[in-house]
């Protein structure tokens, strides 16, 4: 479904990405693991066209999006939980999800019931603007925000950065339920172990270089993966 | 300039509106009881600037695009209307329409490449597109150049000179300042609208989710130039006179301050805010020749005292009167 291919990117003259290789198959889950500053996020900008590709290919259910604007990536079915949530501080609940209504690209899986009956606590304050949320409902609002974009690839940047630990399982448990409908996704996170129960496969990514890549059985059977890659 | 907004659901702007029309859809009465005849032409004035002050609103308020030139649109509908009355082509179904084109037109073209920029450089950039609409009428010497023009006469309609009516132009005027704020009440509310406001929030998330924010906004901007042309015809038409001054710099400057005084990005208030400015600079006006001095800090004052201009104002004391019953 999705495929990034050699990808090359920078900030200004700073090269971030020497060559990223990334693909995503249906109802994957995929992880994308590596330190701070290795290049995740900018990975992720990369392929939502955040930041213009040097080199290298981004292809999406066989379209070449490797120079589209951000909303044509999103049009195209691609729908990302940014990093710090991001939420409209202006815009009511309702307003954050209805604005962003994906009913204009055909798809109508997820509509404004559906997202009341994942986050019943948004419903409850559907009438509250975006800044008057705390960071949990802000996060499952930015998730519902993804959603109602009807995206054929969902990305989670640090979906659960920040937030209580009972508030983690349910981004967790949320997450869970949209694999088991089958929606492919990419997480950025730093829990481990969460990742492990969920994931079919992870990406390790040091200074914009995938290192390493493999199901999630050979990455729980080699621990020095975790040493090597990941470990302070 | 996040002002306090309308858009957050809790708070409803139809009372302030209902209040605003009714206020002065009476006017013409109580002027005509109280003989006092020259309110309704000094109304016309205040509705016709309030309307471009409107129009102001829906790109600055609600689009957080800072425009410095807005007064190039009225300038632009004012020298069209005027030029086709003095050709002989100024009944209304030419002269209004043409306005709302060209300024529409102006509006797109400068819109495609300022709304390339942002923050200082787009003030900039509709500064000077202004100034180049304020150049361009004054070196119109067939049509009064630097000094203006006189018209023959108001706008005709079907060859009537209806409009030469002080009531009927009031009312007009009057129709036309409430129909836009209905509609671009309507819309800020609308799909368009909230994708607008999102995008002054944060406009790279309003990319990433399937929007064209330059389009939106290009069509904003139109709209609002179009608007702001429309009050230029209304303006030719109550005066009988065009000016390079309409389209100056200091009155796009007044129509910023108004939106401001009003409560930036709550429609109603822009309307509000410009009637405001405009009884405050009739009434010191006539006090004292350095007005001025007093109107000056007065402005800085309020600004800084109601957080959130008359709109701000309006909204505390509702949410007094209800006595916090939301939380």
């Amino acid at each position: 479904m999705l495929k990034m291919h050699a990808v090359e990117t920078g900030y200004g003259d700073a090269q971030a990405l020497f060559g990223i290789d990334l693909t995503i198959n249906e109802g994957e889950v995929v992880t994308l693991l590596g330190r701070n500053g290795m290049g995740k996020t900018t990975t992720i900008r990369a392929l939502m066209g955040l930041l213009p590709v040097w080199k290298g290919q981004i292809e999406f259910n066989g379209q070449d999006l490797t120079r589209a604007p951000p909303f044509l990536r999103a049009q195209a079915g691609i729908g990302l939980v940014p990093e710090g949530r991001q939420v409209f501080p202006t815009l009511s609940v309702e307003e954050n999800l209805v604005a962003t209504a994906a009913s204009r690209f055909g798809n109508k899986r997820w509509h404004l019931d559906r997202i009341w009956q994942v986050f019943p606590r948004l419903l409850q304050r559907r009438n509250n603007r975006g800044n008057e949320l705390s960071g949990g409902e802000q996060q499952m609002l930015a998730i519902g925000r993804a959603l109602m974009t009807n995206p054929k690839l969902l990305i989670l940047d640090e979906a659960t950065e920040g937030l209580a630990p009972l508030i983690r399982a349910d981004i967790w448990a949320c997450i869970a339920a949209l694999k088991a409908e089958g929606e492919a996704i990419l997480v950025i996170d730093k829990t481990i172990q969460a990742l492990t129960n969920l994931a079919d496969r992870h990406v390790v990514i040091e200074k914009g270089r995938v290192v390493w890549t493999g199901t999630n059985e050979e990455f729980l059977a080699d621990h020095s993966i975790t040493d090597r890659y990941l470990h302070l | 300039m996040s002002g306090p907004l309308i858009l957050s659901g809790k708070r409803s702007s139809f009372w302030p509106v209902v209040v605003l029309c009714l206020g002065l859809a009476l006017v013409p009465l109580v002027a005509v009881l109280t003989k006092q005849g020259h309110w309704v032409s000094l109304t016309t004035q205040m509705m016709i600037l309030a309307l471009a002050a409107l129009s102001l609103d829906l790109i600055l308020g609600i689009g957080g695009l800072l425009s410095f030139g807005h007064a190039a649109f009225i300038g632009l509908g004012a020298y069209t209307t005027g030029i086709l009355i003095q050709e002989g082509k100024g009944d209304l179904f030419i002269a209004l329409p043409m306005s709302l084109v060209v300024s529409g037109l102006f509006a797109f073209v400068t819109g495609i490449i300022a709304l390339r920029t942002r923050g200082v450089v787009f003030i900039m950039i509709t500064l000077a597109f202004g100034q180049m609409a304020f150049f361009a009428a004054q070196a119109l010497y067939a049509y009064g150049g630097d000094d203006g023009l006189t018209l023959d006469g108001r706008s005709t309609l079907f060859g009537l000179k209806l409009l030469s009516n002080k009531i009927v132009f009031y009312y007009l005027t009057f129709f036309c300042l409430a129909g836009c704020l209905l509609l671009l009440q309507r819309l800020s509310r609308a799909r368009f609208g909230r994708v607008l406001l999102g995008s002054r929030d944060n406009a790279v998330r309003m990319e990433t989710l399937g929007y064209d924010v330059f389009r939106v906004r290009l069509v904003a901007y139109v709209l609002s130039g179009m608007m702001a042309g429309l009050a230029g015809f209304l303006l030719a038409n109550h005066t009988e006179f065009v000016s390079p001054a309409y389209a100056a710099w200091q009155r796009s400057g007044d129509l910023i301050f108004m939106v401001i005084i009003g409560g930036v990005g709550s429609l109603w208030g822009a309307v509000g805010g410009a009637l405001t400015y405009l009884l405050l600079e009739e009434g010191l006006s006539g006090l004292t020749e350095h007005w001025k001095v007093i109107f000056g800090p007065l402005i800085i004052a309020f600004v800084l005292l109601t957080h959130g201009g008359i709109e701000g104002v309006v909204t505390r004391v509702r949410d007094l009167l209800d006595g916090g019953r939301h939380d």
